[in-house]
């Protein structure tokens, strides 16, 4: 057994953490968050250079062709510097959708541009409250063109294209779900920012009005493709959400060492050192779920459905604790703007709800449970 | 990342296979299959003598303690290969219940501390399982505080006179020998004044009493030590180191990574798929459905994390410290569990009866023993404390009485 990354993928690893530091400092990261810039696009730039924008995309696609190990690696890194770039849209949905279902045109028109940085994209799901379910999406495709809203879209408003589930039948099955390709700078979509809890990362919604949309995948294959996509997106973001729930814990450490009070480090008190041995506890059970999940993920296994849906539930849970414990540890200093916990905190509990929230998947690992005892 | 054994791995994986199909008790295989969450029930034999039988059959093809040297009466295999035994010999592992706290904490002891004469006396004769070893730290007033202990142990000539009193001693009343730690200089700190012993339990003086516990069982026993002599060959260690020789033995404790721990989640999992509540079937009530995602993703966390320690084994690396949140996580988990279950059968989760409407009773009887669970081999406190200090790096706790001489450290409590 080897239940590890492999020496390569841990240099990766290495060098993307170095990466980042350089790159990727609370000072950046504030640029966003203040509101100043609606992404990080030096940030941005440097991750094509690196070529990790394009890890997991194949070479006769402008990619790294390396694997989704890699991919796992370095979205790790990403979570641990709070990187404010649409970096899980772009790379988790709209390429993962592309790989799963596009046309070789398709492919070739945006894959060699998502690679390089110069293609943003995303997945407009969300049609306001409710998670994941054919029955939420109603906006329609008919006649080559889309009509409806999508709110939130995550990155929305920087985003080059975007892929589309649109209604394409009224059956009240799933195969009612197809899904479309947009070029959003080729006109008929209105994008308008929205105010929310992570500014690091922006959210949008989009109207489309007569929107001329080309297919993704076949009519019908909507929702069977975007399962699959949200599975592989769900262990992708599984280790963000280490990496964030990880760096909140050693923030909340090594203040724990740092600060005097009562005459001794705080870290001294059992009160304090339990909250923050319980957070090992839950950092540790989400990395192992998401190791898991990412050899699923990496070997196209038939463990996948269970592997992402544990492995989401598992660093859901672990960041948000993280990083709601690491502001209790500092206490008031916890709560000023100055210091980077609530960074962690807004994160933590945005992610939370971005591929659906977490009772869609505790609904989902029991099914699929379920459904592979029956088996 | 892969699931695979090397070549060399699946070598030995197939060779114990062989011996286990040829060897194992297969008439046992139904009842040790159906004994969940540690508790072995066996309708026509008592444990000790099945598991005598089976040790013994081990020790004769070389798989007993087998990762211990061969001249000690184990294999000299690696800890993977340990490991995969395990795995192979799977519910028959049940059967070594008896031998595992010889063979886990006593006899890595002696190995470490005990002269050759007593190291080729005493190590193969436990790995067979004809002679069972029971650990005599514990004391009523020295639990988690374990460098607190009272039991003394006085030089005599070449011999220690023993007095005084051990608690939650399991196996006492059916092992050979016992290893103890006493009380050897109460003028000094209390981690300095301590000695390592180990004792014959059929010695004069040596009493056991069997303790019943807050479940209704009995499992551990209390221990009475009245002017029992101790040769000093029987010394592990110097006199005063005790408390260093101990943390040899609790490390082995903390290393091995072989039984899995109950969880409850498959038999509230299955539970709940059979459950009827009044709007159907439990296990499609949203808020049921939530707990126990939850549980199952922390029981799959733990599996996982487990197989994180046998890739670093198998690589020859030492684990990291990831292994040491499994007591820690379970303990609590099925303390939930056996709640919610009992919860769910509304006034009827009262009843503990034997029979089909209360499954067996099975949370019920959990619900009772999940306390000890959460005690037992370092508390749930101690555990985190653990985890705060050596994984973590946080300052230990200000201790009030670590420069003072014992006999000076006020007393009180059980």
């Amino acid at each position: 057994m080897n239940f590890d990354f492999s020496d390569d993928q841990k240099q990766l690893r290495d060098q993307a953490r170095k990466f980042l530091t350089e790159k990727c400092s609370s000072k950046a990261v504030r640029v966003v968050l203040d509101g100043k810039a609606p992404y990080d696009k030096e940030l941005w730039k440097g991750l094509a250079e690196m070529g990790f924008l394009g890890v997991a995309i194949p070479e006769e696609f402008g990619g790294a062709g390396a694997g989704h190990l890699e991919l796992c690696v370095i979205a790790e890194e990403m979570g641990r510097a709070n990187a404010p770039v649409p970096f899980s849209s772009t790379v988790y949905l709209a390429a993962e959708a592309l790989l799963i279902a596009g046309s070789d045109a398709q492919k070739k028109k945006w894959l060699p541009a998502i690679a390089s940085g110069e293609a943003i994209g995303t997945l407009a799901l969300f049609e306001g409250k409710g998670n994941p379910s054919p029955k939420n999406v109603k906006l329609t495709a008919a006649n080559g063109v889309l009509n409806g809203v999508k709110r939130p879209v995550a990155d929305g408003a920087v985003a080059d294209f975007a892929v589309v589930a649109a209604r394409t039948a009224s059956s009240g099955r799933d195969n009612d779900i197809s899904l479309f390709l947009i070029d959003l700078k080729a006109g008929g979509v209105e994008v308008k920012s929205l105010t929310n809890l992570d500014p690091t990362r922006g959210q949008a919604e989009m109207t489309f009005k007569d929107c001329k949309a080309e297919p993704l995948g076949a009519v019908g294959e909507g929702w069977s493709i975007l399962t699959q996509v949200l599975d592989r997106a769900a262990v992708l973001c599984a280790f963000e959400q280490v990496g964030g729930a990880d760096r909140a814990l050693e923030m909340g450490r090594d203040y724990a060492l740092d600060r005097i009070a009562f005459g001794r480090q705080i870290g001294s008190f059992q009160a304090v050192k339990h909250m923050l041995a319980d957070m090992y506890v839950s950092a540790t059970l989400a990395r192992s779920n998401s190791y898991y999940g990412a050899w699923a993920l990496s070997t196209n296994a038939a463990e996948l459905p269970e592997a992402a849906a544990a492995a989401r539930i598992s660093a859901t849970q672990a960041f948000q604790h993280c990083a709601k414990n690491n502001i209790q540890v500092h206490g008031g200093m916890g709560f000023t703007w100055e210091f980077d916990c609530h960074m962690y905190y807004r994160r933590a509990n945005a992610m939370a709800l971005g591929l659906g929230s977490l009772s869609y998947w505790e609904d989902q690992l029991i099914d699929r449970m379920r459904k592979k005892n029956a088996a | 990342m892969n699931f695979d054994d090397t070549p060399q791995e699946a070598a030995f994986r197939e060779t114990a296979r062989k011996w286990i199909e040829a060897n194992a008790p297969k008439e046992l295989h139904a009842e040790l299959s159906k004994s969940s969450l540690g508790r072995i029930r066996l309708a026509n034999h008592d444990i000790v003598d099945v598991g005598r039988a089976w040790q013994k059959k081990k020790f004769e093809g070389n798989w007993a303690c087998l990762h211990w040297p061969r001249e000690y009466g184990g294999r000299g295999a690696t800890p993977i290969e340990k490991v995969i035994w395990q795995q192979e010999e799977g519910v028959y592992g049940k059967l070594t219940q008896p031998f595992q706290i010889g063979e886990g904490m006593c006899g890595p002891t002696v190995m470490a501390f005990g002269s050759e004469d007593a190291k080729r006396r005493y190590l193969p004769k436990l790995a067979s399982g004809e002679e069972i070893w029971c650990q005599l730290f514990s004391e009523p007033s020295a639990g988690s505080d374990v460098a607190g202990l009272r039991t003394r142990a006085e030089k005599k000539g070449d011999n220690w006179i023993v007095n005084g009193q051990k608690i939650w001693t399991s196996g006492a009343h059916y092992s050979d020998y016992g290893l103890l730690i006493a009380r050897t200089d109460p003028n000094v700190p209390k981690h300095k004044g301590l000695t390592m012993f180990f004792l014959d339990m059929k010695s004069p003086g040596v009493e056991v009493r069997p303790i019943k516990q807050a479940n209704g069982m009995q499992e551990f026993n209390e221990v009475y030590f009245t002017d029992v002599v101790i040769p000093d060959s029987q010394r592990l260690g110097a006199v005063g180191e005790g408390w260093n020789v101990s943390l040899t033995t609790l490390m082995n404790e903390r290393m091995s990574i072989g039984a899995r721990l109950a969880t409850g989640v498959p038999e509230m999992f299955e539970f709940c798929s059979n459950l009827m509540l009044e709007d159907g079937l439990a296990i499609d009530d949203p808020a049921v459905r939530s707990k126990l995602a939850t549980w199952a993703a922390k029981s799959n966390g733990l599996k996982y994390t487990s197989y994180r320690t046998i890739s670093a084994l198998s690589k020859g690396e030492r684990p990291g410290p990831e292994n040491s949140i499994g007591k820690l996580v379970s303990g609590m988990m099925l303390q939930d569990i056996a709640t919610y279950a009992m919860d769910l059968q509304g006034a009827a989760g009262v009843l503990t009866g034997n029979d089909e409407e209360t499954v067996q009773g099975q949370f019920q009887q959990m619900l009772l023993s999940a306390p000890s669970m959460r005690i037992a081999g370092g508390t749930d406190e101690i555990l985190r404390n653990i985890i705060a200090e050596r994984v973590l790096g946080l300052p230990g706790d200000i201790r009030v009485d670590k420069d003072v001489p014992y006999n000076k450290i006020p007393t009180k409590g059980r």
